[in-house]
């Protein structure tokens, strides 16, 4: 398996040469990168080409990474007042409310991400592609609905939970969320209880929206340790016995 | 000469053929379908923000309400996931009990499919009789997990449990006599394996009993016959897997083509159609049921022959035993941690699929090095089968709509997530 995979990635790179970003093999799993103004002409030549032949878009979603390795409680460092107790408010998803505004860590140009996960039959291959979106503000790629056809409402859903638009896009609509929702819900800055609640109002004699009114609150807070390292330590060990 | 318009036809979301909260907008010329035009969403819950949200170990509950009619094999690709960022391998004895319950799931999604399928295009006895059958298979799933439907079975590292050596006994009650219920316990007073066995025996008679009302029936075949035709070519382009897929006449199966846990040890077959209509997916999912069958014996047989653990001892992803915490400091800490804070895996991106009854079902889990996932992305098969409704039904009567819905499988769980 992974022989094919490396072979996957030395084709690839035969193949496109500079026309990707990157090339990268981890977890048995190939991933490249491209810029989205080559999507087009390489991801019709991987479908056409007998090479690869990845005749189907398996899956296509968006990424917001605005908030790429933020925690909810420190761990590593204590100051004077003692040690972080995971409490503090609007600095995470998960205490999010209403107006509170949320820094991107990355740099502009690598927040938005659409990921498509290709496979081909013929060749037992799959492969991941990873285009970011120059803007932040207006994030746009080219859409591959040409390409794929099932990628239709694949882009209408990343275009309706991210704010991803796909150029070219033939009926780039709304299609999970409500008629008339405002805001793009999986973006790291849109909080998790949401922004309105919405009831049957007796007097009016419809359904009426209105600010949330419950709180936010985290049972666990995000953390980060290295405790993959033990797994690592154990694994090593295993191997030394044998 | 009147001037003749085509007009809307507003096709649920409270209608019993759209299964569950489809809402589908047709456009009408008489009785034939110009553009079939679906609104999903009504149930979407953002269970992949709300992942993002908890430890990684909560949320294997959410998986189980993604696709309700096939739960374990929707926790499946998620520990699958999971296990592969961690580098985890788990006992030979939980692959094998994964491997029979996914395909007890299968039967369990195919019976579903079935009853409503046939009950949609008018044949009321076969809802009844897979009802019967999804019964035992639920009390299955109860014996294991102590739930008929949302398990939370399967753990990153094996299972939650060995499999129980009596099976749970009917009662009598006001509803049922003595008699009655000592006949319905008759196959129950073994191990939960035996009372599989003999299921394995039953069901192929049943499946008989299925075919002899629906194969060769005329109405039957008048309404699936022709119906929702889907060239291969196009299945690929329109992202079909599964048995819509195999329908058209693609030979592809991921149990064969990139198996996972013990599939490459089991002896079964792949059923692949021809035409592409919807009678042709009607067999081969019929033909996928009595391969279930085939490797849930050969399942069982190993699991009499092969005791051992079914969860990994690996205390930093798996909780120690209950009597390990009385005595064991060690296991007392890790007990702690393990249901305070979680796991945390290392960085990095994997997508893992598993031939889901549907199709394939994919999680696609971004972590950034902490307890909970950056992000996940849930491949569902029937999002991308129900993306295709436009092209299927374009060109057919209205009652086709019907059966072309019951053909895809569709559950609105998986499709809205």
């Amino acid at each position: 398996m992974s022989n094919s995979q490396q072979q996957l990635v030395d084709s690839l790179r035969g193949a496109f040469g500079d026309k990707l970003t990157s090339v990268s093999l981890k977890f048995n799993e190939v991933t490249v990168e491209l810029s989205p103004d080559k999507l087009i002409d390489v991801t019709t030549e991987l479908r056409d080409s007998d090479e690869f032949a990845f005749e189907q878009l398996i899956d296509l979603c968006g990424v917001d990474y605005s908030q790429f390795g933020q925690v909810e409680w420190q761990t590593n460092d204590a100051s004077r007042a003692g040690f972080s107790r995971g409490v503090d408010p609007a600095t995470s998803m998960g205490r999010l409310q209403f107006g509170d505004e949320l820094e991107s860590v990355t740099a502009e140009g690598r927040r938005f991400a659409a990921v498509y996960h290709l496979l081909s039959y013929r060749k037992n291959w799959r492969l991941r592609l990873r285009v970011y979106a120059a803007d932040d503000d207006f994030p746009v790629v080219p859409t591959v609905t040409n390409v794929w056809n099932v990628a239709d409402w694949y882009e209408r859903e990343a275009f309706d939970l991210f704010g991803i638009h796909f150029s070219g896009h033939p009926d780039l609509r709304r299609i999970l969320t409500d008629y008339g929702f405002v805001g793009h819900p999986f973006r790291k800055d849109f909080p998790l209880i949401g922004h309105v609640e919405m009831r049957y109002d007796p007097e009016k004699g419809r359904v009426i929206y209105e600010p949330v009114s419950i709180e936010p609150r985290v049972l666990v807070p995000k953390v980060k340790r290295d405790d993959h390292r033990y797994l690592s330590e154990q694994q090593d060990e295993t191997q030394g016995d044998a | 000469m009147p001037e003749i318009k085509n007009y809307t036809l507003n096709f649920g979301p409270q209608h019993p053929a759209a299964h569950g909260v489809l809402r589908l907008v047709l456009e009408m010329d008489g009785e034939v379908i110009v553009r079939a035009d679906p609104h999903i969403g009504l149930l979407h819950r953002g269970t992949e923000k709300l992942c993002e949200s908890k430890p990684y170990n909560q949320n294997i509950g959410y998986m189980d309400r993604l696709d309700y009619v096939s739960m374990m094999c929707n926790e499946h690709a998620y520990v699958m996931a999971i296990e592969k960022l961690l580098g985890l391998e788990i006992p030979e004895r939980a692959k094998y009990i994964r491997v029979m319950f996914d395909e007890i799931t299968r039967i369990l999604n195919h019976l579903m499919w079935i009853g409503t399928h046939a009950l949609d295009v008018g044949a009321m006895t076969m809802f009844l009789y897979a009802f019967r059958e999804r019964e035992d298979l639920m009390d299955l799933y109860e014996a294991v997990s102590g739930a008929r439907m949302h398990a939370t079975y399967y753990r990153p590292g094996g299972v939650t449990r060995d499999l129980p050596d009596s099976m749970p006994q009917y009662q009598e009650s006001r509803w049922r006599s003595k008699k009655e219920a000592k006949r319905l316990n008759q196959n129950r007073q073994g191990s939960m394996l035996d009372f599989t066995e003999d299921f394995t025996r039953r069901f192929p008679t049943y499946v008989d009993e299925y075919e002899t009302l629906l194969t060769d029936n005329r109405i039957w075949k008048q309404r699936t016959v022709g119906i929702g035709v889907v060239s291969a070519e196009r299945a690929l382009q329109l992202g079909f897997t599964g048995p819509m897929l195999r329908g058209s006449g693609v030979e592809w199966d991921l149990r064969k083509k990139q198996p996972y846990e013990v599939y490459d040890q089991m002896d079964f077959d792949i059923p692949v159609g021809t035409e592409g209509d919807c009678y042709d997916r009607y067999l081969v999912r019929i033909e996928e049921m009595r391969q279930s069958n085939r490797i849930i014996i050969q399942c069982i047989d190993w699991l009499r022959k092969n005791p051992g653990i079914v969860l990994t001892d690996n205390h930093k992803v798996a909780a120690p035993r209950r009597e390990l915490l009385k005595a064991d400091m060690e296991g007392l800490i890790h007990h702690f941690k393990l249901f305070t804070e979680g796991y945390t895996l290392p960085e990095g991106e994997v997508y893992t699929s598993i031939e889901h009854p549907k199709g394939e079902f994919g999680i696609y889990l971004i972590s950034d090095g902490c307890n909970k996932p950056y992000r996940l992305k849930i491949r569902a098969p029937g999002f991308a089968h129900l993306s295709s409704i436009h092209e299927m039904a374009q060109g057919h009567m209205l009652a086709d709509v019907v059966a072309i819905i019951g053909t895809q499988d569709i559950v609105f769980g998986e499709i809205d997530r």
